[in-house]
């Protein structure tokens, strides 16, 4: 492969993003760091989708009455939020990003095991996203993120059928993304990473591989009986005809819990390598913190039910899967202790990504709380279905997910780009996702215990005040999301140019030059050290201005 | 609760201050754990901050802190599983003299009728210091009864009955929303509740005119001929229906099943589900035939017959010793 | 946990179908057949929606599925399951002549298996055709009143359940016939390829990881069997 004339101002060695210009270099590109590219690209145009059909939703609640659109449009826009924010946005973004581009990297590999099945995902998140959206603009479909039957199957007359086809797409590429990781983690490791070296991160993405190559194929049969259901008019889930609309509600759950650990797993793996970069730490505990992923995962798949308490199953089976729910928060709550001890005596610097994992640290504590309060179940009966849920998983989702996420980019976009950020933008946009985030969000607690529904496009008056202080904060959190794709952009031509370890960060992925080469490592390299031995490497004293 | 601000719900149910009692406790645990990490996190990233020629100090961990930090939370967590089942179990199970309202909700409302033979839409009328049962189906899609100020809620499925109770005790008028996603108007698919002092609700009982459900029922039971086979008097082709509401059914396939709400509308509308040992499947079937509120109708008029119970009247072959059910016992 | 990282010196650096990634074919190999592993659970997960939608419906509506159970073709369900057992074993033939080189048996073993395929398919698709002229497919059209078992005794049916009967046996069917009929897709492409001599003693992990697939739709159909067509009957 011949290198195609090098811009001045590049860097003089090929590498990755130099290596071939034609549209046709990208698209069939079976590189992961490209194919982590387009993911990127992709995904981030799903968000701010996502975001414009949040922002719709916030503004029609700014008054009690329905005012702003139509009630069926108001459906169909928190339908379109919630399914373009789940499947298309919060499922792939770390593993397809983050993980793409540095699980080969972290581990000193080549590439991934089947980089044409990598492209393969990518090609299957395409077919989806376009069907999806070619659905939305024939009419949209309404039935929430959740497709909960008969209303999916018998009521509504939108598209459910291709929405439904398009979430089986997607989650054939998640399914193939999880795969391939399994495999290359496995399989690929460079000569002497053994599995107590491996970096947090890979640990948290073969945790949420293994959620992923279990639990996506159920999603997906059910899915497909949704859609056979509508379309030949069968029973499986109708009542009417013999069907139990439950067991709907089970084989979706029995996916969809679990998918919500698909979301945050791996960002607490970036968590752990910011905090051990940033505090220039082992990570306490490493070896719980590792298995505490595991643990999630496996637990993750016993709590199904604790969506369905008031849902009409039987009073034991709810008592049952309450007490299984407590079981995730051990060792979630291990992480969050492990990354709190593992700032004891370190050597703090407060970079941008080190805030966005306090960040991470303190909103995903208040959402997994909250998780305990909805495990509850004499509470939960109460707040189920109100705001209070969806202000709890949104601490999760996007406190939590987003928050990693951004902390991750920001850490590697050196890597990625070859270029640095605009420090100084950047901790002004962390703490406008701090602030505009609780400000959104908080409020929804509260508007949930005084028992305002979910889903509603109009509500009674005396709900006012909180939901409008929760659509000022929207505003505040869109700009400091807003910030972010603006200055990266900016940063792609004018940021300072990245040398290859600007943290001086342990990890493999920094042995290599920013951007890396295709094949990522000149020589295979030979691991002889534990993971995070920041004892052995010297902390720069310039790398993170403390004030700015 | 301040109509500008509200913080807090009403309580207006028995049930409101014991969930608002483990709720305050969740908050205190929480909050005090929030405050632990949130202030460690501070004080730690202050104290630790990176300062020229000072290295940070490797710690591997510890095994002790680890296990510490897994069972304390874990024990905590312990004492919120017991107390939310405690209540759960309060919640699911309504007491045995109950009154009882049968609720049929459709998109987009709530059809209520009183046993006395009231009904109303969107509102439900009742006494304060009185236990009320709802026993509720829905005609279409899952729809969920929820009444924050009694902090109750359950799912109303098709093709089923599931029941909730409540006893209130402040008088006043509360919000009654639809909890479950339903279709267009589902936010619009809400009403309340007025809780009145028992005398004024019997004031406004009085003002209906309708015949008691159970009568309703009963004419609708001879009017589909159901009398032919159910007889009172001799052995019909059906079961004798005295006194089997809440006892235990013997089955042709050997199985028993208590015979609650639920088993009497499938026998309604799928006879051939559950036959009785001893009966030939020989009845039709009424799906299509009867609308939810006859079915409510003549579910009443079954149960009346067991009031006060007759023992086991005419089932042969009834097991012979079948204690009565406690009522508790038919949750769903 | 395997560790294929400590691998001696290959001299197989020319090896054609050795993929640039890879440090060694022993490790591509690896690689290969741990992802086909992980499909098949992948695939198993998939199915096993189904069966637990079937058994659920199955203890809820016992006498609609023994009266519908009692409907199919026993001998065309039959036949296929020997069809199957057969096609695995004319897939473990074709991987034995690939493991020995023998390139024109391999074509051979895997021209029949495709045969055995589609026989399977056609019996299927009698089977479906019955279905038709008996009016058990689910729709509008449906009926269903043979309530008798095989001893004669009346079975008690709603119709509406015997028509969820029907429902679960068409897409469970169906979905297996759909994999059916990939599986058919992918060894026609192989015995092509494999006549081009694609494959060597030493390189055939295609002709390996299809034929485990194969295998798996194999064992799918070994439990749809019973489960649809033998466990309510008595006689």
């Amino acid at each position: 492969m011949a290198s195609i004339g090098i811009p001045a101002n590049q860097a003089p060695k090929t590498n990755y993003l130099n290596n071939g210009h034609s549209l046709k270099s990208w698209l069939l590109t079976t590189d992961h760091k490209r194919i982590a590219l387009l993911y990127l690209i992709s995904v981030t145009v799903f968000f701010f989708l996502g975001g414009f059909f949040a922002m719709l939703i916030r503004l029609e609640l700014l008054t009690p009455q329905g005012d702003l659109m139509q009630a069926d449009t108001y459906n169909k826009v928190f339908t379109m939020h919630g399914m373009i924010m789940v499947f298309f946005f919060l499922i792939p973004v770390v593993p397809a990003v983050l993980g793409n581009f540095l699980v080969p990297l972290m581990i000193g590999a080549k590439d991934l095991a089947f980089p044409r099945i990598n492209l393969l995902s990518w090609y299957l998140y395409i077919t989806a996203g376009v069907l999806f959206l070619h659905c939305m603009l024939t009419g949209g479909v309404d039935t929430g993120w959740t497709f909960y039957t008969p209303y999916s199957t018998a009521g509504s007359n939108t598209n459910v059928v291709e929405a439904g086809i398009s979430v089986f797409i997607a989650g054939f590429s998640s399914i193939f993304t999880g795969l391939n990781f399994i495999v290359t983690i496995h399989r690929m490791r460079a000569p002497g990473l053994t599995w107590d070296r491996l970096p947090l991160f890979i640990w948290a993405n073969y945790a949420t591989s293994l959620i992923m190559i279990l639990g996506t194929p159920v999603i997906a049969i059910t899915v497909v009986l949704v859609a056979v259901e509508r379309l030949f008019h069968l029973g499986i889930f109708d009542p009417r005809l013999g069907g139990d609309p439950l067991l709907f509600q089970h084989l979706f759950w029995f996916y969809s819990h679990p998918a919500v650990y698909i979301m945050i797993l791996p960002s607490m793996g970036v968590v752990s390598e910011l905090v051990a970069c940033f505090a220039r730490k082992r990570i306490f505990g490493y070896k719980f913190v590792a298995l505490s992923s595991i643990a999630i995962a496996v637990f993750g798949f016993l709590v199904w039910a604790h969506h369905m308490f008031v849902a009409g199953i039987s009073l034991y089976a709810a008592m049952i899967f309450s007490f299984l729910s407590f079981s995730v928060g051990v060792p979630s709550a291990v992480k969050v202790f492990n990354w709190t001890a593992t700032l004891y005596k370190g050597s703090i610097s407060y970079a941008t990504p080190m805030l966005y994992a306090f960040g991470f640290i303190g909103l995903f504590t208040i959402g997994g709380l909250t998780g305990l309060m909805l495990a509850t179940i004499g509470i939960d009966v109460h707040v189920t279905d109100t705001y209070f849920v969806v202000a709890h998983f949104h601490y999760v989702m996007v406190g939590g997910v987003l928050m990693g996420y951004l902390g991750g980019l920001h850490f590697w976009w050196p890597k990625i780009s070859g270029r640095m950020y605009p420090e100084g933008w950047a901790k002004l946009s962390a703490l406008l996702v701090f602030v505009g985030f609780n400000l959104t969000f908080f409020p929804q607690f509260i508007l949930g215990y005084v028992g305002m529904p979910r889903r509603y496009w109009q509500y009674p008056p005396e709900f006012q005040v909180l939901n409008v202080l929760s659509t000022a904060g929207a505003s505040v959190l869109a700009v400091g999301y807003l910030l972010p794709m603006i200055y990266l952009f900016w940063s792609l031509r004018y940021g300072p140019i990245a040398d290859a370890n600007p943290w001086n960060a342990a990890g493999l992925e920094w042995k290599t030059t920013s951007p890396p080469p295709t094949f990522n490592f000149d020589e295979t390299p030979v691991v002889t050290w534990e993971a995070y031995n920041y004892d052995e490497i010297p902390q720069k004293e310039l790398e993170a201005p403390v004030a700015r | 609760m301040s109509k500008f601000l509200p913080l807090w719900p009403d309580q207006a149910s028995t049930m409101a201050s014991q969930v608002d009692a483990l709720y305050i406790y969740l908050l205190l645990v929480s909050g005090v754990m929030t405050a632990l990490i949130f202030v460690a996190v501070t004080v730690l990233a202050i104290k630790y901050r990176r300062v020229p020629g000072r290295e940070a100090q490797q710690i591997e961990g510890s095994t002790l802190l680890e296990i510490t930090w897994s069972i304390i939370p874990l024990f905590v967590m312990m004492t919120f599983f017991v107390w939310g089942a405690v209540i759960y179990f309060e919640e699911r199970t309504p007491p045995a003299d109950s009154t009882e309202v049968y609720v049929v909700a459709k998109q987009w409302m709530w059809k209520i009728e009183h046993m006395e033979g009231q009904r109303e839409i969107n509102e439900l009328h009742v006494p304060t210091g009185q236990n009320i049962k709802l026993i509720m189906t829905s005609q279409d899609v899952i729809h969920s009864f929820f009444v924050p100020a009694f902090r109750i809620k359950q799912d109303v499925l098709p093709g089923r009955y599931t029941t909730a109770w409540f006893n209130a005790t402040k008088p006043g008028r509360y919000h009654l929303f639809c909890a479950e996603y339903c279709g267009t108007q589902h936010s619009g698919m809400g009403g309340d509740i007025i809780v009145m002092e028992p005398q004024d609700y019997a004031r406004w009982m009085a003002g209906g005119t309708s015949a008691p459900l159970q009568e309703t029922g009963k004419q609708l039971f001879s009017q589909f001929g159901c009398a032919t086979c159910h007889r009172f008097d001799v052995q019909g082709r059906g079961p004798n229906l005295t006194g089997v509401y809440n006892k235990p059914v013997l089955l042709e396939d050997g199985r028993t099943v208590i015979a609650d709400e639920n088993y009497v509308r499938e026998s309604i509308l799928n006879p051939t589900a559950k036959i009785v040992n001893g009966f030939k499947p020989v009845m039709p079937t009424f799906q299509g035939m009867v609308s939810e509120e006859q079915l409510n109708a003549l579910v009443a008029y079954v149960k009346s017959l067991s009031q006060p119970p007759t023992g086991t009247a005419g089932l042969q072959n009834q097991p012979a010793t079948s204690p009565a059910q406690p009522q508790n016992m038919q949750v769903q | 946990m395997h560790d294929s990282q400590t691998t001696t010196v290959e001299h197989e650096a020319h090896n054609p179908a050795l993929l640039h990634h890879f440090a060694d074919a022993q490790q591509q190999k690896n690689a290969a057949s741990l992802g086909m592993w992980l499909f098949l659970v992948t695939e198993i997960m998939f199915f096993g929606g189904m069966f637990c939608a079937y058994l659920v419906y199955r203890l809820a509506h016992f006498n609609a599925f023994a009266a519908g159970s009692q409907q199919l073709s026993i001998w065309m369900g039959a036949t296929n399951t020997a069809v199957l057992i057969v096609s695995s074993v004319t897939v473990v033939l074709a991987v034995k002549a690939a493991e020995a080189g023998k390139r024109k048996l391999l074509v051979g073993y895997l021209v029949v298996t495709v045969l055995l395929g589609m026989t399977f398919l056609t019996v299927k698709g009698f089977e479906y055709r019955e279905k038709f002229e008996k009016h058990h497919v689910p729709g509008p059209t449906f009926k269903f009143t043979d309530t008798f078992d095989d001893n004669g005794k009346q079975i008690p049916v709603n119709p509406k359940e015997a028509q969820l009967f029907f429902s679960l046996y068409f897409v469970m069917t169906g979905m297996h016939a759909l994999h059916m009929i990939i599986g058919c897709g992918l060894f026609s492409v192989l015995a092509v390829l494999a006549w081009k001599g694609h494959y060597t003693p030493g390189y055939f992990t295609p002709i390996e990881n299809a034929g485990l697939y194969w295998h798996l739709v194999d064992i799918i159909w070994i439990y749809l069997f019973p489960l649809l067509y033998l466990i309510s009957r008595h006689s």
